[in-house]
């Protein structure tokens, strides 16, 4: 079911057939992706042909190393997007820095918006809130800042949770700060890029070995890989028009 | 007021042992036993329980005390009780820290590097381990002895109060609880925030519970045997049930009518939101009617294991936070496969009950044995502690 929607999105985007299947890894965690919200900026700006992104975040939307920007999500998210909507101009644009709050975000927000301009925001925050143990109160209101700043700028929201680190699980309360996503992103009607469950089901089915001490990047590069490819998924189909595809026909 | 009974509630120390079960079940993270905690059926939890019946109990002990003795006399055993509790509270850092610069030192996968900026403390320990002592940097799951200890400090003179006009006690907390609302009272945390669990919230629980161990409970008797209270608590605990099944099952968050959802969300912890206080009181109600105070099965070795826990739970708690730092380790280092889980679970409480049976044994074997004081010296601990 789930693969015929999103056939009929790619085939109404004008996507060619000929789009790379998803690693199998990837494609565990797909019916975690079934975005709650539309797109509407995402889906004129692809009939416009010229899809901006920009991926507002923390520390773990970057990878550490010389490559580490070539093969962190955002830049996964620009090459699925790229290869799945063929005939648009994406552009995946990032304002990245470690160790940031969703206050601290969402003042640098008018800022990166003034400059990329793009008709969708993808903001990856919470772990660091959960870390420094900020109000919960304040969180949620720096979110519901964030998403109304973006919306005026004309741009579309998806908001990405902490990740599932399981090591340090007790010693980050992540609990209140997902929650406070989820309670948010149903207000405000934006979807939720549920990173914390896909990496918990990664972790428990054992797809990755979210456990492991190793020093090396390939874990860290293909989870990244996947979180690239399913964000992709999620925007298309969320992007994707309301009208049945006989109807909608552009 | 007149003492009520001299008997302690065996009630009392089941349900503060099965809460402290549940604490240390919630405390360890992504544990499938989780999911038989009643804080996943409804608004409340475990610490709710464990709050209510420590001002119970700590009313009972300390309210004879004062009686007997004086303000001043009650006045220092309470203090001492949350000196013990301080104590306990650096011991449990001491081993938290320990688990945490194991882990900085062998993990360090780069999926994490932001993550592991939470072990960042071990890099100024003057500031941070200042901070642990003065109770404001509180590590995850470490909040609970803290509040205890503030509750304590304040309960000195609420206790002086609730023996003279039990209801102007109940009034004045009532009045800090709304206070707290009106005016968003909590204590500043360490490095951001505030307390979890808001001390100018969370007496109101604490002081209820007193109030009723002070012969509250029997001027309500009447009203929570009554048919009516009872099946509003039971309605009400099916909408929380209703409600919190579309936290697990978010598809049907759609029958969930939007201004029930903007009335009730969020349901705030920290600040001991209202609905958790009056499901709190729904489950009290169901419990106190349905198990008398005479019921044999409180006397049967079925109970006895979460009674023993109950009896002592000082050490049952501390014991439990330890066991769920240890717990996850055995996830993390060894396997946290589903039946792991289980059997970290099921291990956990048998030590505690192990290791409370064993303080039962010793308390009794020192008074037996004319330990430092004689027994006549402490009737106020005769079935317990507070």
């Amino acid at each position: 079911m789930r693969k015929r929607l999103l056939l009929l999105a790619l085939l109404m985007l004008g996507a060619g057939p000929a789009w790379a299947e998803h690693p199998a890894e990837c494609r565990v965690a797909e019916n975690l992706i079934e975005p709650s919200f539309r797109l509407p900026r995402v889906t004129s700006a692809l009939a416009a042909k010229q899809l901006t992104v920009l991926v507002v975040g923390a520390g773990s939307s970057q990878l550490p190393g010389s490559s580490g920007g070539g093969n962190a999500y955002p830049a996964r998210l620009q090459r699925a997007l790229a290869e799945r909507l063929h005939g648009v101009d994406v552009k995946v644009t990032t304002d990245v820095k470690s160790g940031r709050t969703a206050a601290e975000m969402v003042k640098a927000l008018p800022g990166a918006l003034g400059a990329a301009k793009p008709a969708l925001l993808v903001w990856q925050t919470g772990t660091v809130d959960a870390m420094l143990g900020v109000d919960s109160d304040l969180f949620s209101q720096s979110l519901d800042k964030g998403i109304k700043t973006a919306h005026a700028a004309g741009a579309d929201v998806v908001l990405i949770n902490a990740q599932y680190s399981p090591r340090t699980e007790s010693m980050i309360a992540l609990g209140t700060y997902v929650e406070d996503m989820r309670w948010v992103a149903l207000q405000q009607e934006v979807p939720l890029f549920d990173r914390f469950s896909i990496m918990k089901l990664w972790g428990e089915l054992g797809t990755f070995d979210l456990y492991s001490a190793t020093k090396k990047l390939d874990i860290a590069e293909r989870v990244h890989d996947c979180i690239g490819r399913l964000l992709a998924d999620m925007v298309i189909s969320a992007a994707k028009p309301e009208e049945p595809p006989i109807n909608g026909s552009r | 007021m007149a003492p009520v009974s001299t008997e302690r509630d065996l009630r009392l120390d089941l349900f503060r042992g099965l809460a402290l079960w549940l604490i240390f079940l919630d405390h360890i993270p992504s544990n499938a036993v989780n999911w038989v905690t009643i804080r996943n059926y409804g608004f409340s939890d475990a610490t709710e329980i464990f709050v209510f019946i420590s001002g119970y109990t700590a009313a009972f002990v300390y309210g004879r005390a004062m009686r007997q003795h004086g303000f001043i006399v009650a006045s220092a055993r309470v203090l001492k009780r949350a000196w013990q509790i301080y104590v306990a509270h650096v011991f449990l850092l001491a081993i938290y820290l320990a688990e945490i610069a194991y882990v900085a030192s062998s993990f360090d996968n780069p999926l994490y590097t932001e993550e592991m900026g939470v072990l960042n403390f071990l890099k100024n320990p003057d500031v941070t381990i200042l901070q642990a002592l003065l109770l404001k940097f509180k590590p995850v799951n470490m909040d609970v002895l803290p509040l205890y200890i503030l509750l304590l400090l304040w309960f000195p003179p609420m206790l002086w109060l609730l023996l003279r006009a039990p209801s102007l006690a109940l009034i004045t907390s009532a009045s800090v609880y709304a206070l707290m609302w009106l005016f968003e009272w909590n204590i500043p945390a360490y490095p951001s925030g505030t307390w979890l669990f808001n001390p100018f919230a969370w007496q109101l629980l604490f002081v209820f519970g007193a109030w009723c161990a002070l012969g509250g409970a029997e001027n309500l008797s009447r009203w929570i045997h009554s048919p009516v209270m009872i099946g509003l608590a039971i309605t009400y605990l099916l909408f929380a049930f209703s409600i919190a099944m579309t936290w697990y099952f978010p598809r049907l968050a759609i029958y969930v009518p939007k201004w029930v959802g903007d009335a009730i969300y969020p349901i705030d912890k920290t600040n001991l939101d209202v609905l958790r206080i009056m499901h709190f009181f729904a489950l009290a109600i169901i419990t106190v009617a349905f198990i008398p105070r005479d019921w044999p099965g409180l006397k049967s070795w079925f109970c006895w294991p979460a009674i023993v826990c109950g009896q002592h739970s000082l050490e049952t708690f501390c014991l439990g936070v330890f066991l769920s730092f240890a717990g996850h380790f055995v996830f993390t280092e060894v396997s946290n496969r589903v039946v792991t889980q289980v059997v970290v679970s099921l291990a956990g409480i048998a030590i505690m009950v192990a290791v409370a049976a064993l303080i039962s044994w010793y308390r009794q074997a020192e008074r037996r044995g004319g330990g430092p004081r004689p027994p006549a010296a402490k009737p106020g601990y005769a079935g317990g502690e507070p």
